[in-house]
């Protein structure tokens, strides 16, 4: 078991009403769980307390338990949980670094962070590269890609981390059908190597095609499997 | 007397002599119009309405202005002049914190982003029937529409970046292990012992009083 949610409630800060209420939901090793419902539903929300971003980064209160890896979240720092489970938001220029010189540099961000030496690093950036299929992109720089390439390279700079879980809050929202197949493909390609994918999208198409299990939320409730 | 040399060696001359004054125009315009005439002096150029134009005023703005270009010249020629990723590399290597240094490199990167959004949102207006052109009234009055989602969305951009970089542990104490150096040349070691011993020489001369006093 990657990721789990344990009966888990959010309020964001300055906020009376919840936004997650409750939340039950468990993703494995390899599997790709689709999390699907209307705008405001608490979908963002789910993706921000899985990986840990709330509450330690953007405040708030949350009960109940998030387990990443077996082990509680509560009480660890965002780097400790950054090379267990990764986010990949839906803008892919606004999660790139915009100093990275390169591809590589942007892709490598995340490994140095983590104050790996520089082979491992250079280790895990190559490696992250070939896994999303990116080698052409790796001497371009990031601000010159399209909307796909950059979320590609965004989801590598996440990869690189060795994330056993990978979060994505509608990773297709912003590209171009030609984005939208190469984030697909690459997704896929993830969860055969191993990776546990959750997935918060609108596109059910999309959750379909990446045989996904789909659960619905609503107003910050998981109810059931769609 | 550095800058302009500099400048020239490096072929960002007219770059960098755009960028001064154009960053100093605004200041410069205040600072000659107040000193030129609120400053006393003995010799009137000419009078308008109850304020009187002094040449002492017109010398100390010429001075100020001067000053300004030049501050402004050398950093427009060391931001021409160095990449931001050298900037950080360099300044993580010699022990200082990455935060600022990539503070200021992601504000610099994030420019051309937000003059994207900036032609965005004024395409998306003029769509709407917003007239951005003609007289200067009319193009300030289509400020205000454009400016709140420019704003707004450079907010949720920021937001945004913020979140990815802490997600890729960049919050992490300790030292990182960086994967390049900006390259580091004899002459540019040899450049950079020179500025400073003319730094020093300039600094020892005027406290003994055979250079002019430092301002």
């Amino acid at each position: 078991m990657a990721l789990e949610l344990r009966s888990v409630s959010y309020r964001y800060p300055v906020y009376r009403r919840l936004a997650l209420d409750g939340v039950n939901l468990r993703v494995d090793d390899g599997e790709i769980v689709g999390l699907a419902g209307p705008n405001q539903a608490g979908k963002s929300t789910v993706c921000l307390v899985a990986c840990g971003l709330a509450p330690a980064s953007i405040g708030g209160e949350l009960t109940g338990e998030v387990l990443v890896d077996g082990v509680s979240v509560r009480g660890l720092a965002i780097h400790e949980l950054a090379g267990r489970v990764g986010i990949v938001f839906a803008n892919p220029a606004s999660q790139l670094s915009a100093i990275g010189g390169s591809v590589f540099e942007e892709v490598a961000l995340g490994p140095v962070n983590l104050g790996l030496p520089v082979d491992e690093s250079v280790a895990r950036t190559r490696a992250a590269i070939t896994a999303l299929g990116i080698e052409e992109l790796a001497e371009r720089r990031p601000d010159r890609l399209s909307g796909g390439q950059m979320q590609l390279v965004a989801i590598a700079s996440m990869l690189a981390m060795r994330p056993r879980t990978l979060v994505l809050d509608e990773p297709v929202a912003e590209l171009d059908p030609d984005g939208r197949r190469l984030v697909g493909e690459a997704l896929r390609s993830l969860a055969r190597a191993g990776t546990a994918l959750l997935i918060a999208e609108h596109d059910r198409e999309l959750l379909a095609s990446l045989g996904a299990r789909v659960v619905a939320i609503d107003a910050g409730r998981l109810p059931v499997p769609a | 007397m550095l800058v302009a040399p500099g400048a020239v060696v490096a072929g960002v001359f007219r770059r960098v002599m755009v960028s001064a004054i154009l960053v100093t125009l605004p200041l410069a315009i205040a600072v000659g119009l107040v000193s030129v005439f609120t400053r006393p002096g003995a010799t009137v150029l000419f009078a308008l309405g109850p304020f009187d134009a002094t040449l002492e005023g017109a010398d100390f703005a010429a001075r100020v202005v001067l000053r300004l270009v030049v501050m402004a010249s050398a950093l427009a020629l060391f931001g021409l002049t160095t990449p931001v990723r050298a900037l950080i590399a360099d300044l993580e290597r010699r022990g200082v914190s990455p935060r600022p240094a990539f503070a200021l490199g992601a504000v610099v990167g994030a420019v051309p982003a937000l003059a994207a959004r900036a032609r965005d949102v004024r395409d998306a207006q003029r769509a709407r029937g917003l007239d951005t052109e003609g007289t200067v009234l009319r193009r300030l009055a289509a400020v205000v529409p454009l400016a709140g989602p420019i704003v707004l969305g450079a907010i949720h951009q920021v937001e945004a970046r913020s979140l990815a970089l802490e997600a890729r542990a960049f919050g992490r104490p300790g030292r990182r292990h960086l994967l390049w150096a900006p390259p580091d040349t004899g002459s540019q070691r040899l450049a950079r012992w020179l500025l400073l011993a003319g730094l020093a020489a300039v600094l020892a001369g005027s406290m003994t009083g055979f250079l002019p006093r430092l301002p």
